[in-house]
């Protein structure tokens, strides 16, 4: 779980923030409706915990909601990783 | 009723909502031709008042030429209004495919398809020469007209952050076992007025076997020593895929686009770009209107040529003046305030100074860059950026932002 939170911040903070950028990005800041990933340059944050954890998720679960934060779409991959 | 009270009051609370977000836009009836000068009705009803123009895409000052204007009569008397046809049932006339071969020759590629706009050339042209087996690598900055072609296309998406060159090639190291990759760019990118790497982002799609796309939207007639483009300025000309690009903003600004390149990639847009094949031809006025500009920027570079002293006329009296303004060379030269109430404050009063000029913040631009954009044109003379600059320099002095930089700027008004 822990390790989970942690890769997806380490690739959030790596794909998505600019080197000048001092915006500070934890697990419950929002990403979409913060302005920091536009909903379209979403899709790579999909491909990226689709590939690294094996899963499929179905775009009817892809919204911008399940993925504004990294703590919701830990609870994504979660449910789709099964128990 | 199909239209219900319920549909019309939640249309008009969401209404309400962008209006409480600032995010509401007003149009501003313009009483002239497009200028370096305009006349305009702001707010509606309001009394005339002539304004100095920093935020038209008429950058060569073709818009109202009086040339152009002549050879958009000759076309309407020899070619008529309207076509009443899309291109391929009864909707291309001579003076189309002359336009076409005219901008091949231009952009220096190997064929060209006009659309009814740019944002239908954008709209279409990925999803006729790409699929499923494919990947677009986009700067995270392009046009909104790419970003919706992107998504009509089947093919992968994914993103770069902006010019970084380094991101760019992780990406296209990760998409090897695609069957295409094209790497998707702006030439010119329109908040920023910044260029995109070509040299770079070739050479790197070279390395990679990667197309490359460029949108010169904001380049096609000035940008590069003779006006031919981005592509130009960075000496690869002949090694950019596709090329799309408007009639609608240097090159006279009535309407119009295309998609130039490779024989093959354009063939495949005339077969089966959607908004080629099902809207309407791009009239007849405008095309002969258009061979006239192209004939007029072939023939000599004296318009870019004074963009460019204007460009740099203007950048240098900003920065003198203690603005603090996003470095470049392109004619759009971004004022940066970061805070968005300030960027309507300031081109507020501009307006009141006689000088127009737009502020753009969040969602147009990321949050905490809010900015106003200024854009020069070859129709300006002198006088009116020294009389811009006093306006900018007065309001500047209201506020006491001249001098700060971006840091300063913040701590001051916050982001
Ligand atoms: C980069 C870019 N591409 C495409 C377009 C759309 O051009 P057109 O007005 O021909 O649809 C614009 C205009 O806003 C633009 O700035």
């Amino acid at each position: 779980m822990e390790d989970l939170k942690q890769a997806i911040l380490d690739y959030v903070r790596m794909e998505y923030l600019e080197e000048e950028d001092d915006r500070e990005v934890d697990e419950s800041t929002p990403l979409i409706s913060g302005g920091i990933v536009d909903s379209f340059s979403m899709v790579s944050l999909k491909r990226f915990v689709e590939k690294k954890y094996d899963i499929q998720i179905p775009d009817a679960d892809a919204s911008p909601e399940a993925f504004d934060t990294v703590d919701s779409i830990v609870a994504l991959v979660e449910r789709f990783r099964g128990p | 009723m199909a239209y219900s009270d319920q549909a019309r009051v939640s249309y008009q609370k969401e209404l309400e909502g962008i209006r409480e977000e600032g995010l509401f836009k007003d149009e501003r009836y313009i009483h002239a031709v497009q200028d370096a000068e305009i006349v305009v009705e702001f707010p509606i009803g309001s009394s005339l008042k002539t304004v100095i123009n920093m935020c038209a895409n008429n950058y060569l000052g073709l818009s109202g030429h009086p040339e152009v204007i002549s050879a958009a009569h000759e076309g309407l008397d020899h070619r008529g209004y309207g076509m009443s046809s899309v291109r391929f049932i009864c909707g291309t006339q001579d003076i189309h495919r002359e336009l076409e071969d005219t901008l091949t020759d231009f952009l220096g590629t190997e064929d060209t398809l006009l659309f009814p706009s740019c944002m239908d050339a954008n709209a279409g042209v990925f999803e006729a020469v790409l699929n499923d087996q494919d990947v677009m690598i986009a700067d995270r900055l392009v046009h909104a007209s790419i970003i919706d072609g992107m998504r009509l296309c089947k093919a992968m998406n994914d993103s770069y952050k902006h010019s970084d060159m380094g991101h760019l090639e992780m990406k296209l190291e990760e998409h090897q076992d695609r069957r295409y990759r094209m790497v998707i760019t702006d030439g010119v990118f329109s908040m920023d007025g910044d260029l995109a790497r070509l040299d770079e982002i070739v050479a790197l799609a070279e390395k990679y076997d990667a197309m490359v796309f460029v949108d010169d939207s904001h380049s096609t007639g000035f940008i590069g020593r003779t006006g031919r483009g981005t592509h130009e300025h960075f000496d690869v000309m002949g090694r950019i895929d596709i090329i799309t690009t408007t009639l609608g903003k240097a090159l006279g600004g009535a309407s119009g686009g295309c998609v130039s390149g490779r024989r093959e990639l354009v063939e495949m847009c005339r077969q089966r770009a959607r908004p080629y094949l099902f809207s309407n031809t791009v009239a007849p006025v405008i095309v002969s209107g258009a061979l006239r500009v192209m004939e007029i920027i072939s023939g000599s570079t004296e318009r870019r040529d004074k963009l460019e002293e204007n460009t740099l006329y203007w950048r240098k009296l900003l920065t003198e003046a203690g603005f603090d303004i996003k470095a470049g060379e392109s004619p759009i030269v971004p004022v940066m305030l970061y805070n968005a109430k300030l960027a309507q404050d300031v081109a507020t009063d501009l307006y009141d100074e006689g000088i127009y000029a737009v502020g753009f913040f969040f969602p147009v631009v990321p949050k905490g860059q809010a900015r106003i954009r200024t854009q020069l044109s070859a129709a300006h003379e002198k006088h009116h950026l020294d009389k811009a600059i006093d306006a900018f320099r007065k309001i500047g002095e209201k506020y006491g932002i001249l001098g700060l930089g971006k840091k300063e700027l913040i701590e001051k008004f916050g982001m």
